[in-house]
Parts: C-alpha cells; sequence; structure tokens
C-alpha cells in the first residue's frame, strides 16, 4: 500500500483539508507521499513535510501549477500515479477540480468525498445531501478518492521533518490559462477552518443588515457564513454559503441566525458540535438539529447575545 | 456553434428520500423526480446563447432510465432543439456516463459541452471532469460566468476562497455552478412544441460502452440523527448553557 495525497496550499501554509486528509491516508495503511505543486510553493514543502504520517513530500515548483490548473495538475500526479495503490485529496474546491480529471485517465472511477475508511477499498460517502450514507467498494486497482474534511481530524506535526524531492515537471497542456483569483478579503477565520461559526440566512432581511454578525463574531472569534438564501439575495459573496454544493462545515459552535434550515443547508452544518439557531418562526425546520434555539427576533437577540458575551 | 448540454432525472431537491427497507438504496416509487437544478442551469446557459445569436443548435443528451425523456422535454421545453436519451435501467457511474457522453461528443461535434457541476442525488462532482479529461479537452468547473470568442472562451470560476479567472480553448467542457444564471420557468406552449421536437433513443451497448460499475455499493443507511436539543426562553439562558453544558465559550 502507498498513498499519493495531494496537498492544496497558498505557497506558505497548507488550506484547510490536507491534514484532514492525511489523517484518512493513514487509515489506508502503507506509506504517505505528498505531492506539493504550484508556484513558488518551497515553504508550503517544508509545512507539510513536518506533518505526522508524511514519509516523503514531492515538490514540483513551476508556472504552469499555479492556480492549480486542471489540466496541468492531471499531467503531474499521471506522471508519477504508477507508483501509488491510492491518490487521494479534500474534497475541497481543488480537489473537486482536477481529481475525477486524474481518475477517468486512470481509468479509475473516483470515490467522492469520503466521510469514513472501512478498509483499504470500502469507503463510506455521504449522498443525497448527507441524508443517505452510501458504503461503496472500488474493484479498480489505484483508488482515487476525495475527503471530507469535516469527517477526520487533522493529522499533527512529526518529531522529525520528512524529507523533500523535486519531481520532474511535465509540460504546460497549454489549453488553458489561469489569469488570476480574486479572493474576498477578511480578516476572520476561513469557515472550514472555524471553531466557531455565526451564519446568516434569509431573514437577515438586507447586506446592511447582516452586518449586525460581525460584533457577534468578533466576540465569538468566529467566522461569518451563510445559506444559499442569503447568497442568492445578493447579501453577501458565494464564498460565503454553506451548504450542500457550498461548503461543508463542522465547527465547535455553528450559530444559525434567520436561517430556516433547507435542507440543502442542513447538509453543510449538521455535523457541527454545538448548533445554536435564531429565529422567530417557532416551526423553523432548523431547530430539528439544533442543540439549543431561541425564537424571538433576531434583530434583539443578535444584539443581546453580543452584549451579554461581555 | 453547436452545444451539447447534459440533464440528469433526480428525486426532487424539496423531496424527503428515504432509505429502502432492505438497506439497496433509496425509495423511488412514487417519488417526484425532477431535471437535476445544475443541469437546469446548463440548459438556461445554452438557451441564453442560443438568444444571443452566438449558439445555433443545442442538443441534450440525458443517460438513465426510460422515464429520463420528460427530463429531455423539460430541457426543449426550456429551448434546447433537440433530445438523446442513452437509456438502460442499470445503475451506470460516473465515469461509465462520462464514456457515453464522449461517444455522442465524437458523433455531434460540438464545440462546447455545458454540464451542471453535480447531481444532487449522487452529489460525485465528477462527469464533466471525466469527460474533459477522455476528450482531451480542457474544463471549467463551478462556473459563475462564460463570454465565448471564437476560439476561446473567457471563464469565472466559484473556488472556496473566492472567484477565478480562466480562459480555456475551445472545444470545452464547462459546469454550472449556482450563480450562473437563473432558469426561466418553462411555459405550456413550449412545453407542446418540445413535445413535437425530435428525441433519439440509443443503447449503451450500441456505442461500444463498458457501463459495468466499478464501485460496489455494499450498504446504504440513513446517517445517525442528532440528539435532541432544547429551546432556552432568552439570551441570559442561551449564554449559560453555553457556557456550563455545552462547554464552547
Amino acid at each position: 500500500m502507498s498513498v499519493l495525497v495531494i496537498a492544496e496550499h497558498d505557497g506558505h501554509q497548507l488550506k484547510p483539508g490536507t491534514a484532514n486528509a492525511i489523517t484518512a491516508a493513514a487509515l489506508l495503511g502503507g506509506e504517505i507521499t505528498v505531492l506539493v505543486a504550484g508556484l513558488q510553493c518551497a515553504p508550503a514543502a517544508q509545512v507539510v513535510a513536518s506533518v505526522a504520517g508524511v514519509s516523503k513530500v514531492l515538490l514540483a515548483d513551476a508556472p504552469q501549477y499555479a492556480g492549480f490548473l486542471a489540466e496541468n495538475m492531471t499531467a503531474l500526479v499521471l506522471s508519477i500515479a504508477k507508483n501509488y495503490t491510492h491518490i487521494v485529496a479534500a474534497a475541497t474546491g481543488m480537489g473537486k477540480n482536477f481529481m475525477p480529471r486524474v481518475a477517468a485517465l486512470l481509468d479509475v472511477q473516483q470515490i467522492s468525498d469520503i466521510s469514513s475508511v472501512v478498509s483499504a477499498d470500502t469507503f463510506v460517502r455521504p449522498t443525497y445531501a448527507g441524508n443517505v450514507m452510501t458504503t461503496v467498494q472500488s474493484v479498480d486497482s489505484i483508488k482515487v478518492i476525495t475527503v471530507r474534511a469535516t469527517a477526520f481530524d487533522p493529522a499533527g506535526n512529526a518529531a522529525a521533518a520528512a524529507p523533500i524531492e523535486n519531481v520532474a515537471h511535465t509540460a504546460d497542456v497549454g489549453i488553458s490559462k489561469f489569469e488570476g483569483q480574486e479572493l474576498t478579503k477578511s480578516a476572520r477565520p476561513e469557515l472550514t477552518a472555524a471553531r466557531v461559526i455565526v451564519s446568516g440566512g434569509r431573514g437577515m432581511g438586507s447586506a446592511e443588515n447582516f452586518k449586525i454578525l460581525d460584533p457577534l463574531a468578533d466576540k465569538l472569534g468566529a467566522a461569518v457564513g451563510a445559506s444559499r438564501a442569503a447568497v442568492d439575495s445578493g447579501f453577501v459573496p458565494n464564498d460565503y454559503q454553506v451548504g450542500q454544493t457550498g461548503k461543508i462545515v463542522a465547527p465547535e459552535m455553528y450559530v444559525a441566525v434567520g436561517i430556516s434550515g433547507a435542507i440543502q443547508h442542513l447538509a453543510g452544518m449538521k455535523d457541527s458540535k454545538v448548533i445554536v439557531a435564531i429565529n422567530k418562526d417557532a416551526e423553523a425546520p432548523i431547530f430539528s438539529v439544533a442543540s439549543y434555539w431561541i425564537v424571538d427576533d433576531l434583530f434583539k437577540v443578535v444584539p443581546d447575545l453580543t452584549t451579554e458575551l461581555g | 456553434m453547436k452545444v451539447l448540454v447534459t440533464a440528469k432525472r433526480v428525486i426532487d431537491p424539496y423531496v424527503k428520500v428515504r432509505v429502502k427497507s432492505d438497506g439497496t438504496g433509496v425509495e423511488t416509487a412514487n417519488v417526484k423526480m425532477t431535471i437535476n437544478p445544475f443541469c437546469e442551469i446548463a440548459v438556461e446557459q445554452a438557451v441564453r446563447m442560443k438568444e444571443a445569436g452566438i449558439v445555433t443548435e443545442i442538443v441534450v443528451v440525458s443517460v438513465g432510465v426510460a422515464q429520463s425523456q420528460e427530463t429531455l422535454r423539460t430541457a426543449m421545453a426550456m429551448g434546447a432543439d433537440r433530445g438523446i436519451l442513452v437509456e438502460s435501467a442499470q445503475e451506470i457511474q460516473p465515469l461509465a456516463v462520462a464514456k457515453i457522453l464522449k461517444a455522442i461528443v465524437d458523433k455531434e461535434q460540438p464545440r462546447l459541452v455545458i454540464m451542471g457541476k453535480q447531481a444532487i442525488d449522487d452529489d460525485s462532482n465528477q462527469c464533466g471532469q471525466m469527460l474533459a479529461a477522455l476528450l482531451g479537452w480542457p474544463q471549467a468547473t463551478h462556473i459563475s460566468s462564460v463570454t465565448l470568442a471564437a476560439d476561446s472562451a473567457q471563464i469565472t470560476r466559484e473556488i472556496d476562497g473566492g472567484l477565478e479567472k480562466l480562459t480555456v480553448n475551445l472545444p470545452a467542457v464547462v459546469t454550472a455552478d449556482l450563480r450562473l444564471n437563473e432558469p426561466r420557468y418553462v411555459t405550456l406552449p413550449n412545453i407542446m412544441k418540445a413535445k413535437k421536437k425530435p428525441l433519439e433513443n440509443i443503447k449503451p451497448e450500441a456505442l461500444g460502452v463498458d457501463i459495468a460499475p466499478r464501485l460496489k455499493t455494499l450498504k446504504v443507511q440513513e446517517p445517525s440523527s442528532r440528539s435532541a436539543g432544547v429551546k432556552v426562553a432568552d439570551v441570559k439562558e442561551l449564554v449559560a448553557k453555553l457556557k456550563n453544558e455545552a462547554r464552547v465559550i
């Protein structure tokens, strides 16, 4: 058994999800090699070399891997794929983008978004917005897997750093071009890494009103998220969206404010440890997953709660 | 320019899905079915491109059971010109779907394939990427905007931290995210018109594609449910519970 994990990083640090994917990889058994590809990403390779369970780090530092361009990442992974029994990445935007491309060219049926490792060829994955858990066994010789990060704890630090080797670069495939990113700037923690999340829904009413969540999030050191309804209404940008087709989160505490609780939203947050719901509708489905709830006007509760937290 | 779009028949997103008592799958008998919402966005995008005079023909493809015809008719009522149903009662997994679609693309020769980013039943998020890979075409997944030029497309994609810009050469495969557009409602006259549009029925074997599943489903279960919570009267009680009982603050 030998596992290749593909790291997601910003050049310096690992992005949320990779350390969790390494934990899942460790459950498969065998040696873990981590591939760090990108532009000017040697510092990220240093970081991942110190993660527990990692035997070796492969570094591919070249312009064609900037932005994890799917065509070029696929070419790189395929160039080394034959050395591994399992190829693993977090089921983040990055992993979702190029892993199926890798799988198709290996003639392998990818196993998406696993939430549990039963054995080296058998996995549990959520389907139907997390309402159905399906156990599947792969008959393919190489397993291509994406990992639901919230289902695995992040791997810790190793006592000694693993060696870093340069890997031969593959040529730019030349059929697509990465033109850049516009990242939402925020001093807050990332949604998928936050210990606490404060999320707003349609009940917030407007982009202006949505801002009343900021002081509460500040008090709690929380990330701010949103339901699809809030994003569709233009209160906040797309990358705030928590749910089946947005981000999957499982923080220590999730505070749902003015969110009714459509199944598509619950799919993204119902594994949170403690869920607090604030909604004036006593029948709101969000209460079915809440640990604590208040039936009241959020415009009264949120400022009160912010004050009460001191 | 000819565009190919795909449309999967899925359980309606507002239906509560139930696992069969024998644990082999989910209950689909007498359950409301619909076009996968992301496929609907893909179809809408193609129709808008045709209305803008960029696209000349829209071919919509569905892979699935005989009733997927209804899904194709919905897409044609939205504005697709003709439909192809690759009919099979068997489970067809994403890799096999991609191989089927490749065979159709080889025959139809579209310049662009627009698909939904994921089907809301299986939640795999694979087919578009796999089709692009098998064709050797570029891909752009989770797109929120696309502008076509003669030989390329300018893309905005939704990524975890914001937005990403790409240029892809044509032909290409793109997959639609929620914010690409808001699909139109189909009107009765268009539903009537769609009934007269051509719909071809093919079997996977006729395309020479092996559809044997690579993943064996061993068990299908409902997730463990959360323990029941409590309603609190006010903010003071909530904070006390969070401090003393849940110990999260």
